[in-house]
């Protein structure tokens, strides 16, 4: 648990950030009294998780502001997987709650979904069909009619690059292509948030800079973006929103200037984050 | 590096026991059950000693037959049966060819198989502990007896690992050789009732084995005391030949595998074509129906199921006929219905994570059991009519049909409520998509029989009162208790179908995230 002390700086620092609305007011002790911003795309408070021995989430407070484009970032094993998996109600938090667009994701969990679009990292997907088949599963999952499907689906295929495959079994596909066809079942119910979870490991860069643009259109028409990555640069560029997290805690979060405050994303985040060495490799790796 | 290979492998069992108590429970039962074996075999060679040469003989080279054949087919039935130290996964490091087909040699006989044949083999001896000489042989015939055992059915692995690479082929032959599975009861049945009728012939099959690679090694010490000591030679140099040939095959097909290892196929696209979901209602249901089904044709843990039921008339034809009763024909229809439905009862587990596709979309639990349940329905639904038709007909007991329709539908819905049911409830680990629907992972053998057990159990209560009235209908030969039972069975069964997907969906709404999370564990 977090010290309340710590807890309270990073509230305030999260409630200095949220967008509009009144910031709820600042609560005295921890949870269980802890308020959600309802008006957030995304309202996190208080989550924690723990598996056996090992501490995965350690009491995250984070508001990600409705129409922000909101990178997450962190070294491996920080949590983000595990803050995201809750977020989006795959998996049951210990503590904490959260509220997608107002609605408490653990208390009305097909009525927040229906909002979200995931693409989870690290679960199979039903890969015996074909592109064009598990797209439309989706679509035909959320409850639309078979046109609205189709029409969908023709333009996610196109839109990302795989049209000539749509019939191949997703099985059979490249790495960066099965990322690109569960982006596309994230994307075909038009939810209001879009959560991703490393959307842009193995794509290529033609086909990331296309993604990269389908998401910023839909964030301009008002929609709101979470990606995980472990790019800086490409969050740098394409977030307007960052949080740090590291050892399943939130370390900072804000607007990306406010995080980077004055140097790059990344010499920041290996400040906030530590754990670089400056030593060179062992000895026996330098072949010269 | 023949060391290292050992260590790993036995490495590898000590970490997977510490994984999982229930492997522990496995490997002490294998234990228990291998040193029974080996002290009845080594008690019976030791009895033997004392028994006429020929019928010593004869004994050794057909049971010695019967276990390198044993090995040689084991790996293409149960692909994957050890795959600890699978080639696939040493081929980044540089080991030298040879040292590491001596090394999984090594390795192969470090399991209870393994250690229960070399140490049966070398019982071998114990027959002839009269005659210390031909024993020495013996040990050295043993040895190389058990080492033919390892080896074949290592090239045997390797070889269909290389012929098999392609994803297609691999699933389509992992469930072609389930036929002969199927039917190895008649073949036992057929082949046993042979060797009864001709037990004369014994000692002249075992004269034929006793040339070929299976028998030669095990003849040569009863040749040594028969005296005929150029045949001994010539057998010892047929087992001694096979040995090496099997090696060297072996060296060819491990080489093949570790320079293209096993890679998937892409079959030709056909763009716009949407299957079965062009098809179905277009609701969450459907959908899930849809996908159900495409998975019953196209993914081989399912369709495995699927060959069962044209081959299961022509099983029960064979068992009706040689016990001369036409009862277990009628029991087609039953029979089937009863795979079909509790073929999901782990369907979640098949799914694997892919599941979590229905959780962030909001799907229904209600609208995800009764997709899967109709799928199942859609051709087991005519099946089980047919079967029960044809059953009847061909057993002329017309009187019987409505009831054996009641019994078959009542155990079909009923079956499917409970799969509904106990797949939401119960994860169970199943070879994951895309590996042999065969390869039974760690710890799998115990939860699946004691799950897959409960169900049956349940289900034999729910389909009591129909079952019961069929009974009584073919015992007195009264068509009032049939038509009874046509209607206990489909009044019951969609009670009882009706609960299970209520239930089910029920369970699978509150319980979703923690049976996402032990699916993740499965992998």
């Amino acid at each position: 648990m977090p010290e309340p002390t710590e807890a309270e700086s990073i509230r305030e620092r999260i409630n200095a950030n949220a967008q509009a609305a009144p910031p709820p007011a600042p609560q005295p002790s921890p949870p269980p009294t802890l308020q959600g911003n309802a008006s957030a795309a995304l309202s996190i408070r208080g989550l924690g998780k723990r598996f056996g021995e090992t501490v995965a989430v350690n009491g995250i407070n984070l508001d990600v502001p409705v129409g922000s484009f909101y990178g997450l970032v962190g070294p491996n094993g920080a949590g983000k997987t595990t803050t995201l998996s809750m977020a989006t109600g795959l998996l049951r938090p210990d503590v904490g709650k959260i509220w997608i667009q107002g609605v408490d994701v653990w208390q009305n969990p097909l009525e927040a979904k229906r909002l979200v679009g995931i693409l989870a990292d690290g679960v199979r997907l039903f890969d015996r069909l074909s592109g064009e088949q598990l797209v439309t599963y989706s679509g035909l999952l959320s409850g639309m009619t078979r046109d609205t499907v189709a029409e969908r689906v023709a333009d996610l295929l196109r839109l990302l690059d795989l049209q000539d495959a749509a019939g191949n079994l997703v099985v059979d596909y490249s790495a960066g292509m099965t990322k690109k066809i569960a982006l596309a079942c994230a994307l075909v119910h038009a939810p209001r948030l879009l959560v991703l979870d490393e959307p842009f490991e193995s794509v290529d860069p033609v086909s990331a800079a296309n993604i990269r643009d389908i998401l910023q259109g839909y964030v301009r028409s008002g929609g709101t973006v979470i990606v995980s990555s472990h790019a800086m640069d490409l969050v740098q560029r394409m977030c307007d929103h960052v949080a740090v997290i590291a050892a399943g805690r939130v370390v900072a979060a804000g607007t990306i200037d406010e995080v980077r405050a004055g140097s790059t994303l990344e010499e920041r985040f290996v400040q906030l984050v530590g754990g670089r060495h400056h030593a060179e490799g062992p000895a026996w790796l330098n072949i010269s | 590096m023949v060391k290292h290979l050992v260590t790993l492998r036995l490495l590898l069992l000590r970490n997977g026991l510490r994984r999982s108590p229930w492997q522990v429970v496995a490997l002490i039962f294998g234990a228990v059950y291998g040193l029974g074996l080996l002290l009845i075999v080594t008690f019976g060679l030791v009895v033997l000693g004392n028994a006429p040469v020929e019928l010593a003989r004869t004994i050794v080279i057909l049971a010695g037959s019967a276990t390198i054949l044993g090995w040689l087919v084991l790996p293409i039935v149960v692909a994957g049966i050890d795959q600890t130290l699978d080639t696939a996964r040493l081929v980044n490091f540089p080991i030298p060819l040879g040292q590491m087909q001596i090394g999984l040699m090594f390795a192969g006989v470090l399991g209870i198989p393994g250690i229960v044949t070399v140490l049966a083999a070398l019982a071998t001896a114990t027959t002839w502990w009269r005659h210390p000489l031909i024993a020495v042989v013996a040990l050295v015939c043993g040895v190389l007896a058990a080492l033919t055992c390892v080896v074949g059915s290592r090239m045997v692995a390797s070889l269909s690992s290389t012929l098999t690479s392609g994803r297609r082929f691999r699933e389509v032959g992992g469930t072609l050789i389930l036929i002969p599975m199927f039917l190895a009861g008649p073949i036992i049945v057929g082949v046993s009732s042979g060797i009864s009728n001709a037990q004369d012939a014994l000692p002249g099959v075992a004269e034929a084995l006793s040339w070929t690679p299976l028998g030669a090694l095990w003849a040569v010490p009863s040749e040594l005391a028969l005296g005929h000591y150029g045949i001994a030679g010539l057998k010892f140099l047929i087992g001694l030949a096979t040995l090496v040939v099997m090696a060297l095959v072996w060296r060819r097909a491990l080489a093949t595998v570790l320079v293209a290892p096993p890679r998937s196929t892409a079959r030709a696209s056909t763009h716009g074509k949407l299957g079965l979901f062009a098809v179905v209602p277009e609701t969450p249901t459907g959908a899930v129906m849809a996908r159900s089904l495409t998975y019953w044709i196209r993914d081989p843990r399912y369709s495995k199921q699927l060959i069962l039921v044209p081959l299961m008339p022509a099983l029960l034809w064979f068992y009706s006929s040689t016990n001369d009763s036409p009862a277990f024909f009628n029991a087609m229809a039953p029979i089937a219905a009863l795979f079909l439905a509790l073929a999901i009862f782990t369907d979640l587990s098949y799914d694997g994570t892919a599941f979590a596709s229905h959780m962030s979309l909001g799907v229904t639990g209600i609208a995800d059991r009764t997709g899967r349940a109709l799928a199942v329905l859609v051709f087991a639904g005519p099946i089980v009519l047919i079967f029960s038709v044809v059953s009847v007909m061909l057993s002329s007991t017309w009187s019987l049909l409505p009831g054996i329709l009641g019994l078959s539908i009542g155990i079909l819905l009923s079956g499917l409520g409970l799969s509904s049911v106990s797949s939401a409830t119960v994860v169970v680990p199943v070879p994951a998509p895309g590996d042999s629907p065969f390869k039974s992972p760690p710890g799998a053998g115990f939860t699946t029989v004691v799950s897959s057990m409960a169900t049956w159990g349940i289900l034999s209560l729910l389909v009591a009162p129909e079952l019961t009235l069929l009974i009584v209908a073919a015992v007195t030969g009264q068509a009032l208790f049939s038509w009874l039972a046509l209607v206990v069975g489909l009044i019951l069964g969609l009670v009882f179908f009706q609960m299970g997907i209520r239930w089910g969906g029920a369970r699978l709404d509150r319980r979703a995230p923690e049976l996402l999370e032990s699916l993740a564990l499965q992998r």
